[in-house]
Parts: C-alpha cells; structure tokens; sequence
C-alpha cells in the first residue's frame, strides 16, 4: 500500500465518520450523509426486488428503504439476530443501510486518506471511497452516491 | 403590476375559453342578442385590460375583433366565415397570451395584420350589406393603429368610445409611473417598430410592461389551471398551497389510522371517545379538502364544441354535440390527465365514427350526427361516455388489420366475440381509417388514450352496434390520492389490492360449491358458468416456498380476490383477506419502481408498511403466466394474454409416460381416446397375446418393449386408443404428467416405435409413433380401409411446419397406400410444384407461419394448372366459421389434425370423386 500523492485534500482539513462493522469490516460514513443510526423493525419485504433490498420499513412516518449492507458487499448472510441501519438521504429519498453494528464516531484527516488498493476486490472498490489507517484496523470510506447510484440507475434505464 | 399581468392573463384565458362556447353558440342562434352581447362584453373587456397593460399587439387585435362583433350587434348578417375568423382570432391571442405568460410578460413579436385586415374586410363587408358609410376606412393603412382605432372606433356607440377615452387616460397616468430601468430585449418585429413611432401612447404604456420582473412559476401555473367564475363568494388560492393541505390530510389520516389501531388493541380506552371525535373530524376534513380540489368535468369539456364545430366544417359534417352531467365533480389532477383523452376520443368520433350526410341519410337517419358525452357518479368512480349515433365499428375490417398486423391469426379471430376484437383498436399502431385525415387515422391515438386512462387506474371500454354507433365507456376513479383498499396475507406478507378492481371475494373449501379445479397444471375456478383462471399471489410474487403454495392449492382452501382490469377478469389465490382500509398511496423509491406488481406503497394503521399491488401489473403478468389454453377461457386476454395464443399456436398437449423403460415417453394426448388402470387379475391371455375386456369386446394389448409383460398384480395403468369400435390398450408403467408444449423433434429415431426425441420438461423425451404400435394389436390397422385404392399409388404431396405431424402423417399416408413427398412450408411446396413434380393431391396444414394454409390454397387456386388439383385442409381447430374459411380458399376438405381416419377417408373421397368426373 503506497501512498497515493495525487489525492488532493486541503492539508488540515478534518472529516468526522460514522464508523460501522459490516461482517467483521470497519467502515465510515461522512457524519454529514447520515441522519440517523435506528434498530430496523417490522421490514416489509419487497417480493421481486434486488436482493440486496432488504425490505421498505417506516421510520417516523417517512418509507425507508432498507439496504442490506451485507448482500451489497457479497458478505455471508449475518447469523445473529443483531443489527442496526443507518439512515441516509440520496436523491430526495431515504435510504436504510442495514449493518452489523454501529461504532464510534471518528475525527479524521482528511489528507490521512488513501486512495483504495489495487488489489482491492472490484466489488467493494465500486462503494468504496479510500481508506483510512487506523490504529491497529483499517477503515474502508462508504461512498454512499456510488453506493446507491449503482443500484438506481441501471434499474431505472431498465 | 406583475400580480396584474398573471391576474389578468388567468381572467382572459378564462373569458376566451367561454367566448369559444358562446360563439359555437351563437353560430347556430344568430339572433340571440344575449349571446352576442356576452361574448362582446368579454372580448371588450379584454381589449380594455390589454390597453391597460400595454399590450398594444393583443389589444389592437381584440379591438378588430370587436369591431366585427360591434357589426353584428347592430344586425349585420352573421356569417359562418365571420365566426371562423373570430375564432382564429381568439386562437390567435391565446397563443400571444401563452408566450405572454412564457416570456415574462413580454408580447412576442409577429404580427397580426393579416387576421386584423380580414377582420376589418369582414367589418367593412357587414357595414356595406346594411349602410355604405365606411369610406373612410378603405384609405386607411392597416398597420398604422392610431389610425386604426380612429375609423373602428367611429361606429361605436358613444359609451364605448368614452371607454376607449379612459383607457387612453389611463395610458397617460402610467407614464407618471416610476420608469423601470430600459433592459428591454430588442424583440419587436420591426413592424412594431414602426407603430412605436407612430402611436406614441402605446409604446409609452408598453414599456413598464416589458421590464415587468418574471412571474413567479406558481402564479404561473395557477394562471394556467385555476377556473371557475370569480365573484365575490369565491377567492383564488394556488394550486400549491392546496396541494400541501391535501399532503397534510393525508398525513393526518395516516396518524389517526394508527391511533385507532392503538385503540382497538386496549379495550376500554379513556381516548376512545375523543378519538372517534378526532376520527370524524379528520373524515370531514378530508372530504373538505378534496372538495376543493374536486372540479366540474365540465372544465375539461370547454373547448370541445369549439373542436366540434371546427372539425364540423373541415369534415363537411353537420355535428351536435350533446354534454349531460357536465357538473360532475371529480379531483382536479385525474381531470387534468383525461382531458386529452377525452378530446382525442371526441375528434375520433366525429372523424371516423361519423358517416357523411350523404351516407346518413341513406341508412335512414338525419343528417346532422350527434356526439353525446356524458358523465355520472358510480360508487367511487366516475363514468364517463362518448357516443356517437354513427356507422359503428366494422368487425371485418378491424379483423383484416388485426391480421395484417401481425396481432392474430384467422384461427383465433374466428373464435373471438366482436367485443374481443373491437378492442383491438386500443393496439399500438392499430387505424381502420381508411386514409389518414388532418384528424385522425394516424395510428396514434387509441392505444394513447388507452394507457393514459389505466395509468390513472381507470379502464375504457367500448360497445359498438353497426349502423347504429360506438359508445366509449370511460370508468375513472374520483381521486388519486386516497385508495380504499383490500388488505390481504400471501405467504406471511400482507399486501393492498385496490378495491377498484376487485369484484368480488370467494371462499374456496374443498367440499363447498366453489373448488379449485385443474386444467393440467393451471387452476381454475367455475364460477357462475364461466372459468375463471387463478393465480397464487405468492407465485406471481415469487415469494412462495414451493412447498408452501403447493400445499395451500392442495387444499384448495383461501380466498380468491376476483379482479378485473380491462375486460380482463382473473383470480388470484390469497391466503387470508384481513379489512379494508382507506391508504394514502406513498410513490415507490426510485430503487424499487421498475417493479410492475406494484403501484406504490404505504404505512398501515400499526406502523408497518404494505405494498400495493398494481392491478395492471398482475394482469399482465396474469397474461403471461397463463398458458394458452387459459388465455382462450379468459373471457378476454389482454395483450399479452393474445399474444400468447399468437405464439402457442404450435404448441400441442403431450402426454407424459413411462414404460419398458425409466426413460420418459410421451404421445400426443389428443391421440389417446382413455386412460384405463385394469386390475391385473382382468388381463386374460388367449393366442399368445394378453387382451381384456373392454366394452364388450376384447382389447389387445400392445407393449412398447417386446419383452415388457403387464404387472404381477394391483392395477395396470394403460393407454386406449380406439377407431371405429377396435380398441388397443398399451401397457404403460406409470402416466407421469400431461404438459402443453411446442414439439420439436430434435433428434429422430431409427428405432421402429419411436419417432425421435425432443425436450419436453427439460428432459430428453421419447416420442412415440402410434403408427408402429397400432397394426400390432390388428394388423390391418390402417389397411382395411384403404385397401381398395391402395393399388393405385398416387402421389401426395404433405405441407406442414411440424416435423412431428410430418413424421407422424407420413407414415399414415403410406400405410394407406399414398407415395408422400413431405415438406415443410408453403414455400417449399411451391418450389416442388414449380419444379415440375406432380402430385395428384396436396394436403397441407393450416396453421404455419409466413404463408398460412388458406394463403397458400388460394395462390394454388388461381393457377390454372392446379385449379382442379384436390387439396385438403388440416388443422388443430375445427370450427364451422374455419371450414368455412377453408371452402371460400378453395379447399376440398377440412381434417382435424388428429383424425387420421377421417383424413385417410377424404383422401379416398377426393379421389373416387376425380375418378368419377374422369370417368
């Protein structure tokens, strides 16, 4: 993993990320995408949907639509009961990622960031928007536009 | 002064609208004075306000108008050209007004000398027929408008130029007006120009009015749909803020269904009673907002008299327009969405619908055509019809383009009801008129109307008597919004069927009256003396555990949520019916709208959100699952339920079997006369071969495999196959299914027994041939018969685009003494002929593609050579009208594709006949 130079950031600049596990993997959300961090109940599932659409759920009146983060990143399905969703908006419309758990929110900088490995699989480096060398860990950026664009556009052109 | 131009440009849209009404009107009642002065004082007022305005180009051109109204008004004659032209007039400052309201408040450029000059013409025409006193006016420059207004002005009554005084005051005083800064875009036609010069009044008022600010895009669009009288009772509110409030209440409602549902779980409840108040109030205050949302449908009939009476002249038909229920109320956004529709349907009518006056009065009927609308409250709907006392629809020409189109075949045409193939015209691309007009006739239109009134959740529907009229039946619901709904279980899922397309709910059990029934594999339900095709929700959805559903069907116990779109009626399987409920419809994600099963979503009364299923979708989902034979029952496919049969067509039901060997075997079940189980104990044995009783007489049994024997004991499953009181049975191990599907053989056989293979169920399958087996049991089989004629080997020529009925016919004809040349299509046949082959007979399938059966007769049939040649028809659908068919092509004879005694029989008449005309 080298550096990447050519990722342009404002030395100094600090962005705080919503950290979450999804099948044992660190990930962070830009603070400012997520609205709100809810246990999904009572999902309603949509028969012939993507698989990766967990089901629709009401969350304070508004339809969310749940995305079931593990499917999207070709996890294993999860075996304990356990999870959580993070609630995000894109395009005018609300969105829940379903993850394993929610962790702490971190204060990074923004020129700490690298840009995803070669190696990476094709699948996650799809969503993925860099990642950050923690202590001990790494932390993989959720581009939440790439994330759900993917999944948007090709259905609605279709 | 922006408030005042979109204030204004709503009122004028709105008097020109009426003056369109009042002028169809006063065309047909010249001397109605009241009209006349209404539709004066309108168009004056509108020259009036333009002058305030300072918009010199309407104005001047609502002061021509006026002039030639102010003629007729003092007793000019009213000629139908004089209306005509008024009419373009207003036409024409409508579409100033819009770009008007486009542009900000600035007029466009162009000019409207032409329609002024033929304005003044007319004027000028009417005041010589009463007194010749306008000499005047003919020195007079049109495009100089000072000028203008100084002739027209002069025969005015005195009240009305004091009027023209005030406005040129009024003119003055907006000069005092704090100038705007000049950021005028140059845009005036230089024609303009020139007037600016000379009418100094008018350019001066324009100026405030071109550096006027934008006009908000609500005003703009309230401008655009707001209607109704304004008097004092009355305030305008914009469409938005009433939107909102709709948004609101529909949010309120939600909430309150929740709380009740609360409520309902704890039985004595202190907020039960202040609930149900809140409950009522909530009810009446949806109602009340729906209210003002809901509008005369009357608004979107406005300008049909007008259209009528312009497509009345261009056609050179003397239409009435008749409107009853025209204050029928619905919601504001579905009247948006059918007006188009409605306008498309009436210009139809009065192209197509309508027969000419000549033709009219031949079928005894008065000259003048009559298009009723009319509209009335149904339940939740509202119905809307458009009829036409015209030639009606004509079954055969719609037939002839449904084929030529490609949308059906002869075969299926003949078994429909005209209503079936009157809704052909609702396909894409699909005209009977004749020729294309400047109305109608382009191939766009119905198929339109058809998808924007079901995308509403509407549905049309027609009736047509020929010679008598077509009436279009339009069934709309009242508003969008709020859906009352079924709340249903498939499979542990909850879903909302729309009420609106529910007809009713039956209860299946298995010992009741109504039971679950099984054509093959596909379930259906007799009710009422009709079969009705069902469909598990949980398949259509694809959320069933294979199982589960299964068992459920097994059962044969549920609910069937009898639907109907269109002319379209099916079930569909549910596990429970829970209530119903009144939703507010949420728009599906984006993520999820390619979803056709459904319409939307919502948030039901305890929290949890259901999905909505789209009626439309299942249909047409419905259509596609149904296999062919279901889709003939429906009482009407949809689309896709004829485009299914289009495609079955050679598809034949197969009989799935096991026996000698594990492999499986099947034999076209229209072959098999029964399927028998013997107790073994019954086969007796006598001259070396195993035979039971059957009917009376002994049956011999036939094994596929020479060493195969019957079963030990039990009972012995068999085949029958019966022809002119002989029976054969043959032994089979097991029946395994019966499936409907297109036969290819794709590899043959030289094995004797089988014809080949070909894929049936995803597995290789042995095809049998009967024609092995059958002499087996009596040798001569298919010799007793023929063998009369069999000496005479003549040369019979096969044409069918089966290789299974080739290889399967070929055989029986040889048997029975014919030298068979098979071949695989018309084409080909036409290529043998041509080559010089001889035959002395033809036999050729009906249903093939490219050039069908009947097609290819009638092109034998005009050749001389083969005028006398006998040639029989064979098809899978042997109905009177298809024999009928088959004769006026030309054929000596018509033969089930499975007859094939009665297709040796023909054979044989066809030839003692030539025989006897030789001899």
């Amino acid at each position: 993993m080298k550096k990447n130079e050519s990722f342009t950031a404002i030395a100094g600049e600090t962005i705080q990320y919503v950290t979450v596990v999804i099948g044992g993997q660190l990930f962070g959300l830009p603070i400012s995408q997520v609205h709100d961090v809810f246990v999904p109940e009572s999902v309603t599932r949509v028969p012939l949907a993507a698989p990766e659409v967990a089901g629709v759920l009401n969350l304070r009146g508004r339809i969310v639509t749940a995305i079931d983060m593990r499917r999207r990143l070709h996890l294993p399905p999860r075996e304990d009961t356990q999870m959580m969703a993070v609630g995000i908006e894109h395009k005018g419309e609300s969105y829940g990622l379903v993850i394993d758990k929610v962790g702490e929110v971190l204060t990074l900088s923004a020129d700490s960031r690298e840009a995803n490995p070669s190696n990476l699989d094709k699948r996650w480096a799809e969503v993925s928007g860099g990642v950050h060398r923690l202590d001990g860990k790494l932390m993989v950026i959720l581009d939440v536009e790439r994330l759900l664009g993917a999944m948007v556009e090709p259905l609605a052109a279709a | 002064m922006d408030d005042l131009l979109s204030e204004f440009l709503t009122e004028t849209n709105e008097s020109l609208d009426v003056v369109d009404v009042e002028l169809v009107k006063f065309e047909q009642e010249p001397n109605n004075a009241k009209i006349l002065d209404n539709i004066f004082r309108l168009v004056h007022t509108i020259k009036g306000t333009c002058g305030f305005l300072g918009l010199p180009r309407l104005e001047a051109l609502a002061h021509a108008g006026e002039t030639l109204m102010g003629k007729f008004r003092d007793g000019a004659k009213v000629t139908p050209e004089a209306v005509s032209l008024i009419l373009s007039s207003i036409d024409r400052i409508k579409a100033i007004l819009a770009e008007l309201e486009a542009n900000a408040g600035a007029e466009p450029e162009g000019s409207d000398e032409d329609l002024i000059h033929e304005l003044e013409r007319m004027a000028l025409a009417a005041d010589g027929s009463e007194e010749p006193a306008a000499e005047e006016a003919e020195d007079e420059s049109v495009a100089k408008g000072e000028l203008v207004y100084q002739i027209l002005e002069r025969p005015l009554r005195p009240g009305e130029v004091s009027l023209d005084d005030l406005e040129r005051a009024f003119r003055e005083t907006s000069m005092e007006i704090e100038l705007p800064e000049e950021k005028v875009i140059d845009e005036e036609s230089e024609l303009d120009a020139e007037l600016e010069a000379e009418t100094q009044p008018i350019s001066v008022a324009r100026k405030p009015a071109e550096a006027k600010p934008e006009v908000p895009a609500e005003k703009k669009k309230e401008a655009k749909s707001a209607a109704g009288g304004v008097s004092n009772q009355t305030i305008r509110v914009a469409v938005e803020t009433l939107e909102h409030l709709m948004t609101m209440v529909s949010e309120l409602v939600l909430t309150r269904n929740q709380l009740l549902e609360i409520v309902r779980r704890h039985e004595d409840s202190e907020f039960k009673v202040p609930l149900q108040r809140l409950s009522n109030v909530t009810a009446e205050l949806q109602e009340g907002v729906m209210k003002t949302r809901m509008q005369p449908i009357g608004n979107a009939w406005q300008k049909l008299p007008r259209i009528v009476r312009d497509l009345s002249q261009e056609l050179e038909k003397p239409i009435e327009l008749e409107m009853i229920g025209a204050d029928t109320e619905l919601d504001r956004q579905v009247l948006e969405l059918i007006k188009d529709p409605l306008t498309h349907m009436v210009r139809n009518s009065a192209d197509h619908g309508l027969e000419m006056p000549a033709d009219r009065r031949k079928a005894g009927k008065s000259e003048k055509g009559t298009i009723t609308l009319s509209a009335y409250h149904e339940g939740g709907h509202i119905i809307i019809e458009v009829r036409d006392d015209g030639r009606g629809l004509d079954v055969e020409k719609i037939k002839k383009k449904a084929i030529q189109s490609g949308l059906s075949s002869e075969a299926e045409l003949e078994k429909m009801t005209d209503q079936q193939i009157f809704r052909f015209i609702f396909h894409a691309g699909f005209s009977t008129a004749a020729q294309v007009t400047s109305v109608s006739g382009r191939g766009v239109g119905m198929d339109v109307v058809r998808n924007n009134i079901e995308l509403i959740g509407g549905t049309v529907d027609l009736r047509s008597t020929q010679g008598r009229g077509t009436s279009f039946i339009i069934k709309i619901p009242l508003t969008l919004a709020i859906v009352s709904t079924l709340i249903v279980e498939a499979s542990g899922d909850r879903f909302a069927i729309p009420q609106l397309s529910v007809v009713e709910l039956v209860r299946v059990q298995t010992n009741s009256e109504h039971r679950i029934e099984r054509i093959k594999d596909t379930p259906v339900l007799r009710l009422r003396n009709k079969l009705l095709p069902l469909v598990h929700l949980s398949h259509l959805l694809g959320i069933a555990e294979a199982k589960d559903a299964d068992a459920s069907f097994d059962q044969d116990n549920g609910f069937i949520v009898v639907m109907q779109v269109g002319s379209q009626t099916f079930g569909v399987v549910v596990d429970g019916v829970f209530h119903t409920e009144e939703i507010v419809v949420k728009p599906m994600s984006t993520m999820l709208r390619n979803l056709t099963m459904f319409s939307g979503n919502t948030i039901l009364g305890d929290g949890s959100v259901i999905m909505i299923i789209d009626p439309n979708g299942v249909a047409s989902a419905m259509a596609s699952h149904a296999s062919g034979a279901i889709a003939e029952e429906m009482a009407n496919g949809g689309d896709d339920g004829i485009q299914e049969a289009v495609e079955g067509h050679s598809a034949i039901s197969m009989l799935l079997f096991r026996a000698g060997s594990p492999e499986p075997k099947a034999v076209p079940l229209s072959l098999v006369t029964r399927l028998e189980e013997f107790e073994v104990s019954k086969i007796e044995r006598s001259n070396g071969r195993d035979l039971v009783q059957y009917r009376g007489a002994l049956m011999p049994l036939v094994y596929i495999d020479p060493g195969q024997t019957h079963r030990a004991e039990g009972t012995q499953p068999m085949l029958v196959f019966s022809d002119a009181g002989r029976s054969m049975g043959l032994v089979v191990d097991e029946i395994v299914d019966i499936v409907e599907d297109r036969m290819n053989i794709e590899v043959g056989s030289e094995r004797p027994g089988v014809l080949g293979s070909a894929i049936i169920k995803e597995k290789a399958t042995e095809i049998i041939d009967l024609g092995f087996y059958l002499p087996q049991a009596f040798d001569d089989w298919f010799m007793r018969k023929e063998l009369d004629i069999s000496a005479l080997t003549k040369k019979v020529l096969l044409v069918d685009d089966s290789a299974f009925f080739r290889n399967m016919l070929t055989p029986v004809l040889k048997a029975a003494g014919y030298d068979v040349t098979a071949c695989p299509s018309a084409q080909a046949a036409f290529e043998l002929l041509e080559n010089g082959d001889v035959y002395s007979a033809i036999v050729s399938d009906i249903e093939m593609p490219e050039i069908n059966g009947f097609e290819f007769c009638e092109a034998l049939r005009r050749d001389a050579r083969f005028r006398k040649m006998p040639i029989l028809a064979l098809s899978a659908v042997v109905t009177p009208a298809s024999i009928e068919r088959g004769r006026q092509a030309g054929f000596d004879d018509y033969v089930a594709k499975f007859d094939r005694p009665g297709l040796i029989a023909a054979l044989k008449d066809v030839f003692s006949g030539e025989l006897g005309i030789a001899a």
